[in-house]
């Protein structure tokens, strides 16, 4: 029992009251007005076409990850072998170009090598009752070992032109990687609101017996979950290939911990059952406005970086507070 | 405790409520749910802070604003789920954060094993202080909890619902217990919702009804049928009368079913209108014959055939399909998704029905939740409400439009009316005879004798896995069948009617 005193912090309770009368992702698009608003006063140069394309860049390679997490973590899981599989998938397609596969047909084998990685970690979790975090850590040291063995830890380069320009060319001002995270995060929204596996999800990661007792087939959507986010995974990871031209080894490390670090900023409980697409949409991009905005100010990286700890952590005491309200 | 009051956003929980517990008293505490009981105790334990009010110890005004206050003015509570370091031994857990050390600065075990094992001996506990306390039955970890209250030297313990998880046999030793502190002149309050238990143990009662206090109550004075009067409005006979249907075609027949070790040749029917009670000890096997019935577990042998056809049921797909529904006995870890909406909580079992092509009909799964919240009388501000903020009643009643939204036709109650008040357990009743009157069957488990006698037509007896003996309604006998639950006679018909 650690103070649930109400009254010693009254004003607090209020604060948490105003947060939850909105709907939950209210306050996210406000912090994010706020930060665009102050940054384009402070920074002449935030407001501008470029450097807003920029950071769009920036943001939608990690934003495809952390939706594919998102769902994973509604779920009550946590798939620590993102980051490897965005860079398995980079590498993977970039071998297969330079060996005279088409693009297109290189592009579906990394989709469907990296969804089967996916349908493993669901394996091991499911059948194999490994926890979660366990079978994903497994799988992301082996699939980045892998990686190295295929590319000899190598860049690979000399990818075929019409592939690279792809993540240079602009649709109304706006890169083509946004559209995809947009069409990445339109589908996933069909998915988690009107589906029935979106529902499927929900209940298995709000409880679990539950599901098995309600007759929901807990397999198909444990490996569903998996298979998703190690797609979402490979998705980023050609769109890697693209952006940076080469096939990059260490492409994709730490992505994991960004993902999550979206997904938790977004309102995801880690004990699964809640979560939002929009709330991780949001979450990433707030993540990435700090870092763009800190980087034009000027300010020290390394202080920045000291924010989005606090970010992160403060994200998740404020549902602590609102949870602990309801109890 | 004087004129306590306390708001909560919305509601005032408490309206002024005053009580008093005297050395050596027990004292009960009854109420429905809502009424204000859990409240007034999280006060007293220094859980929440009162917002007007007082409480005295021994005469003199005292503040208490947090559990550890709470503590140092001697008070203890005995929860039902119980709060001890499960990987802890028993004499580690009495001493939990100040281990006795020796002169070398390391623990000092002796003394640990010595200290709690004489508080253990003089309670009459024949527990040993080194064992793991996750080694211990339920009953025995309560045990232990209200041991270390003693060692702490409390004042006053509050137990709030100590029999939910106990046997009868357990229940007599915990009465042995509290009459032991009486003796040793510990005030007690006890909260519970069974009344037997409050006139075999207690002194005097407080009722308390929406917050407000009513009466308090010599029990020597008084009577069962009195209390619940005043709490509810409702005399108890009326309690457990619903109406009965005629029995028609048999929709289950259960042959030979196995699970070792648990229960072996399990035989039974279940006719379409009739309620059939499981009565057993805990730990009888009454709930894993049932889970095995329903595909939750799966069997070793036997069979089992629905409306005479042979039905395949290793899952709980399956189970659903023949058209069972289990409501199980801890609705919040297998019941419910309580971090979910109410709309989600009462089609979870029937979204393939109204799905296409793998989308939601989300124009469906509204209505039907609707129409569920509206035929059950759930009370919930709106069916987007989250599971977690509705009342044990009305989350059981979620789990009964579970079902019903998938047409099931048998229904399995697993202990449906653990933890919840007298209020709601009429209301269950009522949708148990509505059920009935639908034509649909209902198979009833429970450990509490007079409700199974109250309600079911026909009884199953389990003892250690077999069936002894199958009573029908009018040959229901308290000792008979409380004889047959423990083994001493065994009829063995085979649970044919």
């Amino acid at each position: 029992m650690s103070g649930v005193n109400r009254g010693s912090h009254g004003w607090l309770s209020k604060v948490v009251k105003f947060f939850r009368t909105g709907f939950a992702e209210g306050i996210l698009i406000l912090i994010l007005l706020a930060f665009f608003v102050i940054l384009s006063f402070t920074s002449p140069s935030f407001l501008t076409l470029n450097n807003l394309s920029n950071l769009v860049r920036q943001v939608a390679i990690i934003g495809v990850v952390a939706i594919g997490m998102t769902i994973v973590i509604i779920s009550a899981g946590i798939d620590l072998s993102v980051g490897s599989i965005v860079g398995f998938s980079n590498v993977l397609v970039a071998v297969l170009m330079t060996h005279a596969v088409p693009i297109l047909p290189s592009i579906l084998i990394a989709l469907a090598a990296g969804a089967a990685l996916g349908v493993l970690n669901g394996v091991l979790i499911h059948d194999g009752r490994v926890p979660p975090f366990i079978a994903t850590l497994g799988m992301m040291t082996a699939v980045r070992g892998l990686l190295m063995l295929i590319s000899d830890a190598r860049m690979i380069a000399g990818l075929p032109r019409p592939f690279l320009k792809f993540a240079q060319i602009d649709i109304l001002w706006m890169p083509s990687l946004f559209f995809v995270w947009l069409v990445v995060i339109v589908l996933s929204m069909v998915m988690t609101t009107l589906t029935r596996f979106g529902r499927n999800v929900f209940a298995l990661g709000s409880n679990p017996e539950a599901a098995r007792l309600s007759g929901i087939n807990v397999r198909a959507t444990v490996y569903g979950v998996y298979a998703f986010s190690a797609l979402a995974s490979s998705i980023a990871g050609i769109l890697y290939t693209s952006r940076l031209a080469n096939g990059i080894p260490t492409a994709g490390e730490g992505y994991e911990l960004d993902a999550i670090a979206a997904a938790v900023v977004g309102g995801a409980s880690l004990m699964g059952g809640e979560g939002t697409i929009l709330g991780t949409v949001l979450g990433a991009l707030i993540i990435a406005t700090l870092r763009n905005g800190g980087n034009l100010l000027g300010i020290n990286p390394f202080i920045l970086q000291i924010a989005i700890g606090v970010l992160i952590v403060a994200a998740v005491l404020i549902d602590q507070l609102n949870k602990r309200e309801d109890a | 405790m004087t004129d306590i009051r306390k708001d909560f956003p919305g509601v005032q929980a408490l309206k002024g409520v005053s009580f008093n517990v005297n050395a050596g008293e027990v004292h009960g505490l009854v109420g429905e749910n809502g009424a204000g009981k859990s409240t007034l105790i999280k006060i007293l334990m220094g859980a929440y802070s009162k917002d007007a009010g007082t409480i005295d110890i021994e005469g003199k005004e005292v503040e208490i604003h947090n559990p550890v206050q709470a503590k140092s003015h001697g008070l203890a509570a005995v929860y039902q789920d119980v709060m001890l370091a499960r990987h802890l031994s028993v004499g580690e857990n009495f001493f939990l954060g100040k281990l006795p050390r020796s002169p070398l600065g390391l623990i000092d075990w002796k003394k640990v094993h010595q200290v709690a094992g004489e508080t253990l001996r003089e309670l009459d506990l024949s527990i040993d202080s080194r064992i793991l306390v996750r080694h211990l039955s339920p009953a025995h970890q309560e045990m232990v909890t209200i041991a270390k209250a003693v060692y702490e030297e409390s004042k006053l313990i509050v137990f709030d619902e100590p029999t939910a998880l106990l046997t009868n046999e357990q229940v007599a030793e915990l009465f042995r217990l509290i009459r032991k502190l009486k003796e040793k002149n510990v005030g007690i309050i006890y909260i519970s919702h069974r009344m037997e238990e409050i006139f075999s143990i207690c002194d005097r009662v407080t009722i308390l009804k929406d917050g407000e206090w009513v009466d308090t109550l010599r029990v020597s004075e008084t009577d069962q049928d009195a209390i619940i009067t005043r709490m509810v409005g409702r005399s108890i006979g009326e309690m457990y009368s619903i109406h009965h249907q005629e029995r028609r075609e048999k929709v289950l027949e259960v042959r030979g079913l196995t699970r070792e070790p648990r229960f072996r040749n399990v035989d039974f029917d279940l006719y379409q209108g009739e309620i059939l009670g499981f009565f057993g000890l805990v730990g009888a096997g009454r709930t894993e014959i049932l889970r095995c019935v329903f595909g939750a577990d799966s069997s070793d042998s036997g069979e089992i055939r629905i409306r005479g056809r042979p039905a395949t049921i290793h899952s709980p797909r399956q189970g659903i399909r023949a058209g069972i529904g289990l409501l199980p006995e801890n609705r919040k870890t297998a019941g419910l998704a309580m971090s979910l909406g109410v709309d989600i909580n009462v089609n979870l079992a029937s979204y393939d029905l109204i799905s296409r092509a793998g989308f939601v009909n989300l124009h469906q799964e509204a209505s039907r939740a609707r129409r569920f919240v509206s035929d059950l009388t759930i009370r919930t501000p709106s069916i987007k409400q989250k599971m977690r903020n509705l009342s044990g009643g009305n989350q059981q009643k979620v789990v009964v439009a579970k079902w019903l939204s998938r047409n099931s036709a048998i229904f399995i109650f697993d202990e449906p009316t653990v933890g919840v008040d007298v209020g709601a357990k009429v209301e269950i009743f009522k949708l148990i005879e509505a059920l009935l009157a639908k034509g649909n069957a209902i198979i009833l488990v429970s450990s509490y004798l007079p409700e199974v006698m109250g309600l079911a037509d026909r009884m199953i007896v389990v003892y250690e896995g077999r069936v002894t003996g199958t009573p029908r309604r009018g040959e229901f006998e308290e000792e008979k069948i409380l004889r047959l639950a423990s083994g001493i006679v065994d009829i063995g018909n085979g649970g044919k009617p």
